[in-house]
């Protein structure tokens, strides 16, 4: 026992579902969408309400089952417990939530699968010539500085 | 179940509009339409308009929202010669169309009055809508329900968002734990735990607890590509 005193225990850093944090839905109709937590009702369903004023980005107040959703890492603290929708709009706007999101490598991760699926095979052409010729200059400009510096030493 | 009896059933006043305050808790009803026609098709009289609107009331009050539906029925006796106005009885049946809810009617009024179908008529059937459909409420529920062996009364709770919800959940809940039919359940009476003290269940107080907050330890992601082989596990942990 003696040898294990030192050992520091840390709480786990679970995402938690609560009042306040913002869940991306994955199934049904608001597939993409955020929203935040207003009320837990049992261990499997939430009621979650997303206030956005983006166009195709508001989730009307509903239980939704916490199986449709994914909880991101993105928290409206202190929100009350059931807060009505103007609360939660202003909280919302307020904490920018949306601008955090935005902001996540996961937001642009999602973003930019979400651009590769809706390419053309033309626009595919596209990208790999793009690809090319980036890659041309990169293997360019290393080629002068290892040159440069051979010569130098 | 509620049976409630009217008292001056002549009075001018409609059946559905009058209400008394000491019969439930909470009072959670807004009927809709004046009531239940039956003869609906032949007073439209091919007018198209007529026809959709006497369609579209019976939309609503055939079918609401969820699997299952509150309805306010109202019922008598036939009137006769010796008792020319009959009492009106009262009940707000859980069912998931009116078709049902009317024979439930019977069936509950049969087992209480000298009344039956052959010898009575319905009044009126309405819809009762929640009142708050997004607020999380707790409801206890009073039930009789026979088993295989025996009749029994419980006492549950729930934590739903209407009293429909929460009475489709009890039904789903008996025939998980009892394998109980719809048959075998009657529905005593359906309240709105207003304060936090009156939730007696367990498995319903420990969803009040303050600052409520649970990780989702272990999810299994439903599959989101049709491939048949990944080239990584999936993450459990969210």
């Amino acid at each position: 026992m003696a040898e294990n005193a030192d050992i520091e225990i840390k709480a786990s850093q679970w995402r938690l579902v609560e009042v306040g944090r913002v869940v991306l839905f994955t199934h049904g109709q608001y597939t993409g969408r955020l929203a935040a937590i207003v009320e837990i009702i049992d261990h499997k369903r939430a009621l979650v309400d997303g206030p956005s004023k983006k166009e195709n980005a508001a989730v009307p107040r509903q239980s939704v089952a916490l199986n449709n959703l994914i909880i991101t890492p993105i928290v409206i603290e202190k929100l009350p417990r059931a807060a009505g929708r103007g609360a939660v709009a202003r909280a919302w706007e307020k904490r920018e939530v949306e601008k955090k999101w935005d902001e996540s490598a996961w937001a642009k991760r999602r973003e930019q699968r979400e651009k590769r699926r809706n390419l053309s095979d033309f626009d595919r052409f596209k990208v790999l010539r793009l690809k090319k010729q980036a890659r041309f200059e990169v293997r360019k400009a290393h080629a002068n500085v290892r040159a440069s510096a051979k010569s130098s030493s | 179940m509620h049976l409630r009896r009217y008292e001056g059933a002549g009075k001018e006043k409609p059946y559905f509009q009058r209400e008394s305050k000491n019969v439930y808790p909470i009072v959670t009803r807004r009927c809709h339409g004046n009531g239940y026609r039956t003869q609906d098709a032949g007073s439209a009289n091919n007018a198209l308009e007529d026809l959709l609107r006497s369609c579209a009331i019976w939309v609503l009050i055939e079918w609401g929202s969820g699997r299952l539906n509150e309805y306010q029925v109202i019922g008598r006796h036939l009137p006769t010669d010796t008792n020319a106005t009959p009492k009106l009885y009262r009940m707000r049946i859980f069912a998931p169309n009116t078709v049902v809810a009317k024979s439930r009617f019977w069936y509950f009024l049969m087992k209480l009055r000298k009344v039956k179908k052959s010898n009575g008529e319905i009044i009126t059937i309405n819809l009762i809508h929640e009142r708050r459909p997004t607020k999380v409420k707790n409801f206890g529920i009073w039930i009789r329900y026979d088993s295989r062996s025996g009749t029994h009364n419980m006492y549950k709770e729930y934590r739903e968002m209407s009293r429909t919800e929460a009475v489709d959940a009890l039904y789903q809940d008996m025939a998980a734990r009892h394998r109980a039919r719809f048959r075998s359940i009657h529905i005593l009476k359906v309240v709105e735990l207003e304060k936090t003290d009156d939730v007696k269940r367990p498995y319903i107080k420990q969803l009040l607890s303050k600052n409520l907050k649970f990780p989702l330890p272990h999810r299994v992601p439903k599959a989101t590509s049709k491939a048949l082989f990944a080239a990584h596990r999936p993450a459990t942990f969210a």
